[in-house]
């Protein structure tokens, strides 16, 4: 690991090592070097920082607590704990990066907030950024989506957002990021894409993963205040990456702490029945930045799926596919079958409903458990699974 | 062999008249027929989409074309197939524009390489960043004698165009700044004051405004700040819909007589 990484990646351009950059039509480029100024102007100023902390603490809840799981961690061997992203304001980690995306908006004049959505995390998270500050906001979802996520539609449109059905492709996350792009293409001068995930050209790389590294930066304290030491394992699920960049960010440093990112491998290992894109993925460019991608040979991404819509994702961050390079981070896998059988055992043993995409963390570090009975490991619990009940009750049922 | 679109600008330097349609649409094998007979019905220059997925600096027509082409079984392999089939019989300088990943899955030495054998002129790629071309791609794209065609819009600063003058082989790509591609009709007040701004830096290169020009009118409204203009969603729109292509294409070309 080099020192001083936060300084040198990404480096000036956007880039970290091969991966990030910003490939994008020349009109678009001069609006992101315009946010990219504005993110290093604003957002390191006192102002912003003092009331980005303000908001964290009275509106947002945090920190939210890192919690010992007693009883899982019985039964599987090792010692579990959560970092309770779930109890964060809206029930996920997307607020962290949505309140700092929507202060920059106001600090640049920005009248409205374009985003996606997969799991609809992020766009309840950006409807209540947007309510928080009065600016309008436009969220867009595929049509999959939006039957499967139904409570997230329902809680955005309570809370002002126009939710924009998406229905070519596969009507899932990718096409909604192509469609709300389109939509920001129309009107950048008014309005700002606050993208979901630690994706998409620079600097939403970089300033995504800076506003979630909170996350890290409370659980690498907690953890040590409860402990007297650091976690052994940390393990975040994988979709675009923002919440596992959240928490892996404190850790990046600590080579005794092992990092873990768990992919979706949703049916089978099959091109098209996965969102695995670490795993099976080779290097390509989707949304204007480059990255580990599941493609065709035509270098058309490729049809993805997974049980949590969130995950749902042909490309990955660009920092996760350079950690990857480095060895730094280990990207493992888990299908639905583990995890709607983990969304049971964490709801039933812990009391807690976790989101199918955190699911996949969680299932991820019951094997690692049993394996290494020993040793500690810090889970990201990123979401709550409330958005997932009718769908897991429809399709699985109660477990027999 | 030199450069066709070199060419044309030293036997003609006003009132180019360059079209742009998606390869594979409406029917997979139309590529041969429109071109033919766009060059029989004096388009000076054409300009082929690569379709893709993620056509992020298009609008809805070129998207939509891009869908519906991808769905026929367009790829860059079979694009080249039936461009090296209509090179035999066709002598306008054609480009081809796409976006950068599946050119780079392709490999961009492979892909320069092949243009070259075709008989490609150029390329425009709108989203290979200037910067990556100049330190990756352009010594490749000058061993095949490709011109790599840059984009600028109302916002690209003075100093961007006086860089993207000296790297331009073929001539700039003047698009508006505040949308994708889809002509929108009349001139306004600011896109006149950018074209007067851009015919007083005296450039080197030439220069084809590309957007909002449907008929006519708004094609020479625009020749009278550029070398000429190009005209992709309404040509598209044109060959949408009934009747046989080629008639919706010497159909479009007469508006232009």
């Amino acid at each position: 690991m080099p020192t001083n990484y936060f300084k040198n990646y990404p480096d000036p351009a956007g880039f970290f090592e091969e991966y990030g950059g910003s490939f994008i039509p020349p009109n678009l480029q001069t609006e992101m070097e315009k946010i990219t100024d504005a993110y290093y102007s604003i957002s390191k100023s006192h102002h912003f920082i003092s009331e980005l902390r303000s908001i964290r603490k009275h509106y947002q809840g945090r920190p939210t607590p890192v919690y010992f799981c007693n009883r899982l961690s019985e039964k599987y061997g090792a010692r579990i704990y959560l970092k309770r992203e779930d109890l964060n304001h809206t029930g996920a980690h997307k607020l962290n990066h949505c309140m700092g995306e929507a202060l920059l908006a106001k600090y640049l004049g920005k009248k409205k907030l374009i985003a996606e959505t997969g799991a609809g995390q992020h766009g309840v998270a950006l409807a209540t950024a947007a309510a928080y500050f009065g600016l309008e906001c436009e969220i867009h979802m595929g049509e999959v989506d939006i039957h499967k996520e139904h409570p997230n539609v329902v809680r955005m449109q309570i809370l002002g957002a126009t939710v924009v059905p998406v229905s070519h492709g596969l009507k899932t996350l990718k096409e909604a990021v192509d469609s709300a792009f389109g939509a920001y293409m129309q009107d950048f001068e008014n309005s700002i894409y606050c993208i979901g995930s630690v994706v998409g050209p620079h600097p939403f790389p970089m300033m995504v993963r800076d506003f979630q590294r909170v996350v890290g930066i409370e659980a690498k304290e907690q953890f040590f205040e409860m402990t007297g030491e650091l976690p052994d394992n940390v393990i975040a699920c994988v979709g675009g990456g923002s919440n596992a960049m959240g928490i892996f960010s404190a850790f990046l440093e600590d080579p005794e702490c092992k990092l873990y990112g768990v992919e979706p491998a949703g049916r089978s290992f099959d091109l098209g029945e996965h969102a695995a894109t670490m795993t099976f993925g080779t290097p390509g460019m989707i949304h204007g930045f480059k990255c580990y991608l599941l493609q065709d040979e035509n270098g058309e991404p490729a049809p993805v799926y997974s049980v949590a819509s969130g995950l749902d994702y042909p490309g990955v961050g660009p920092e996760h596919s350079m950690l990857k390079d480095w060895g730094r981070v280990t990207y493992e896998t888990a299908n639905d079958t583990e995890t709607i059988d983990t969304f049971y055992e964490l709801s039933r043993l812990e009391g807690i409903i976790p989101a199918l995409e955190s699911a996949h963390a969680v299932a991820y570090a019951i094997k690692l458990a049993k394996d290494h009975p020993r040793q500690s490991i810090l889970i990201n619990l990123s979401g709550r699974g409330d958005k997932d009940i009718d769908f897991v009750m429809e399709k699985y049922g109660l477990p027999k | 062999m030199e450069n066709r679109i070199t060419k044309l600008f030293t036997k003609k330097d006003k009132e180019i008249l360059s079209l742009y349609f998606t390869a594979g649409y409406p029917e997979l094998n139309d590529t041969e027929t429109i071109i033919s007979t766009l060059e029989k019905h004096g388009a000076d220059l054409i300009e082929v989409g690569m379709p893709f997925s993620d056509p992020v600096a298009d609008g809805v027509v070129i998207q939509k074309s891009s869908e519906i082409a991808l769905d026929n079984g367009m790829t860059i392999h079979l694009l080249f197939e039936q461009l090296k089939e209509i090179r035999k019989h066709v002598s306008v300088p054609l480009i081809l524009m796409g976006y950068l990943n599946p050119v780079m899955q392709f490999g961009i030495e492979n892909f320069c390489k092949k243009c070259s054998e075709i008989g490609i002129d150029g390329t425009i790629i709108p989203d290979l960043p200037l910067e990556v071309y100049e330190s990756e791609y352009k010594t490749i794209f000058e061993t095949y004698s490709l011109s790599n065609i840059f984009l600028i819009t109302t916002q690209t600063s003075d100093d961007r165009i006086r860089k993207i003058d000296g790297l331009s082989s073929g001539f700039i790509y003047m698009v508006s700044s505040s949308s994708t591609t889809g002509a929108k009709g009349a001139v306004d007040q600011e896109q006149l004051a950018y074209f007067e701004r851009i015919s007083k830096m005296e450039l080197r290169s030439k220069r084809l405004i590309g957007f909002g020009i449907s008929d006519k009118h708004t094609f020479q409204r625009a020749c009278g700040y550029s070398n000429g203009a190009i005209i992709g969603s309404a040509f598209i729109s044109s060959i949408t819909g009934v009747g046989t292509v080629t008639e919706k294409v010497i159909q479009f070309m007469k508006k232009f007589d």
